[in-house]
């Protein structure tokens, strides 16, 4: 890629202003890098466990939706919930579903095979914990998409993806909201999470 | 790498304005059904002429477009503070999206600069409320245009440093769309999907607001 580009945006000025608007894409740019490069040539990406190009990272995203969408499954089953609580948990369950509808059609689409759906387990100890873990859940969910936004080579599959984004990020700002704690806990600029640390996130509730 | 963007655009708009060009690119094609699988198929068109609208003003042109979004935010919560009369929760709510809108327009004037770009000046806005209630229901309408607005621009962006710092952006725009819409009693998430809009309809949302 645009290697000039990229050390003009990240050495030129000096501007703190710019180095927060840029920071997003800081730490693994090397990794994107070689990633985009190889990807144009159908060679392994930092999602080539779930396919290649585009498909992996809709099987990647795909595969978080699922366990979304089974958490809170899960929560609303608990009992643990009731009033408005639990309709904004089925809501956001509902919306999670579509997602996973959206984004198996896409792969189906793109001529990929979906990922199939994870087993999974959450505890569901009680309502504050279930909230913590959403929150987790959810902003981990938006960051995961943030990480992989520039990664997407179809325009289509872009947009498709950023109108999920920011309703993880609306999801996420709801459960802070709830839990006390701040809204963008990232500040001004949202940061996005690699796939490694994502996967690692929620392989504690992978079950099998 | 984005370069490659444009031709698919173009010629999936001559698929759907032809309504017959098939040959030209099936896999094109595909992409465009992919986007209709996600957004139903009828939204398949206007998204493809959403994208074209957008495509010649290039990443100096879609960043300078956002920095006029940010400071129409920027100027009317920092208005708010004392104009809105908030208290409590949210007070603390505007003094938070005050600050992050403020730096938005920083970093995108910024931005602009270390691209070779000139950034745009702040027109000059006239916002028409009387009351808390008034506020909070314009700051509604811009949080929702303004993840919309970057929802729709994301796909035309070329460079992927850019793409990433707005995605960035948005994703505090959902964030603070939330958080207003929840002191309005409206659902914070109202759909699965935040559809993008061109610049024709954000300019037109904010129209009035610009004096």
């Amino acid at each position: 890629m645009d290697v000039t580009r990229r050390k003009l945006l990240a050495v030129g000025g000096g501007s703190t202003a710019a180095a927060a608007f840029l920071a997003a894409c800081g730490d693994d740019s090397g990794t994107t890098t070689a990633t985009m490069d190889s990807m144009g040539s159908g060679g392994a990406s930092e999602t080539a466990e779930f396919g290649k190009g585009d498909i992996g990272i809709l099987n990647y995203a795909l595969t978080l939706e699922y366990l979304e969408t089974a958490f809170y499954a899960d929560v609303v089953k608990s009992g643990l919930f009731k009033g408005a609580e639990l309709e904004t948990i089925r809501k956001f369950g509902r919306e999670e579903a579509e997602h996973v509808q959206a984004l198996t059609a896409a792969v189906k689409q793109l001529g990929g095979k979906p990922a199939a759906e994870p087993k999974a387990k959450f505890p569901l100890e009680s309502a504050k914990s279930v909230l913590e873990l959403a929150g987790t859940v959810e902003n981990l969910g938006a960051a995961a998409y943030l990480g992989q936004a520039a990664n997407i080579k179809s325009p289509e599959v872009l947009a498709s993806a950023l109108a999920i984004h920011s309703v993880e990020g609306r999801h996420a700002a709801v459960l802070n909201t709830l839990l006390g704690e701040p809204i963008t806990p990232d500040g001004a600029f949202a940061k996005p999470a690699d796939v490694k640390t994502v996967l690692k996130s929620v392989e504690p509730f992978l079950v099998g | 790498m984005k370069e490659q963007l444009k031709t698919p655009e173009l010629a999936a708009v001559e698929v759907d304005v032809d309504g017959g060009d098939f040959s030209r690119s099936e896999v094109i094609l595909k992409g465009a059904l992919a986007a209709g699988a996600i957004y139903g198929s009828a939204m398949v068109s206007p998204f493809v002429r959403k994208a074209l609208a957008m495509s010649e003003s290039g990443d100096v042109g879609i960043l300078n477009f956002a920095l006029t979004l940010e400071y129409l935010e920027a100027k009317f919560y920092e208005e708010a503070k004392t104009r809105a009369k908030p208290s409590g929760e949210l007070k603390k709510l505007v003094d938070l999206i005050a600050s992050d809108e403020q730096q938005h327009v920083e970093a995108l004037a910024a931005t602009v600069k270390k691209l070779g770009g000139k950034p745009v000046m702040s027109p000059k806005f006239n916002f028409e409320y009387n009351d808390t209630a008034g506020f909070l229901k314009l700051a509604q309408t811009f949080e929702d245009t303004g993840v919309s607005a970057y929802n729709g621009a994301g796909p035309m962006i070329k460079s992927k440093e850019v793409l990433a710092a707005a995605g960035g952006i948005v994703q505090v725009e959902a964030r603070h769309a939330a958080a207003i819409r929840l002191q309005n009693k409206e659902e914070p998430a109202p759909a699965a999907f935040d559809s993008p809009l061109s610049e024709k309809q954000v300019l037109k949302a904010v129209e009035p607001f610009i004096v």
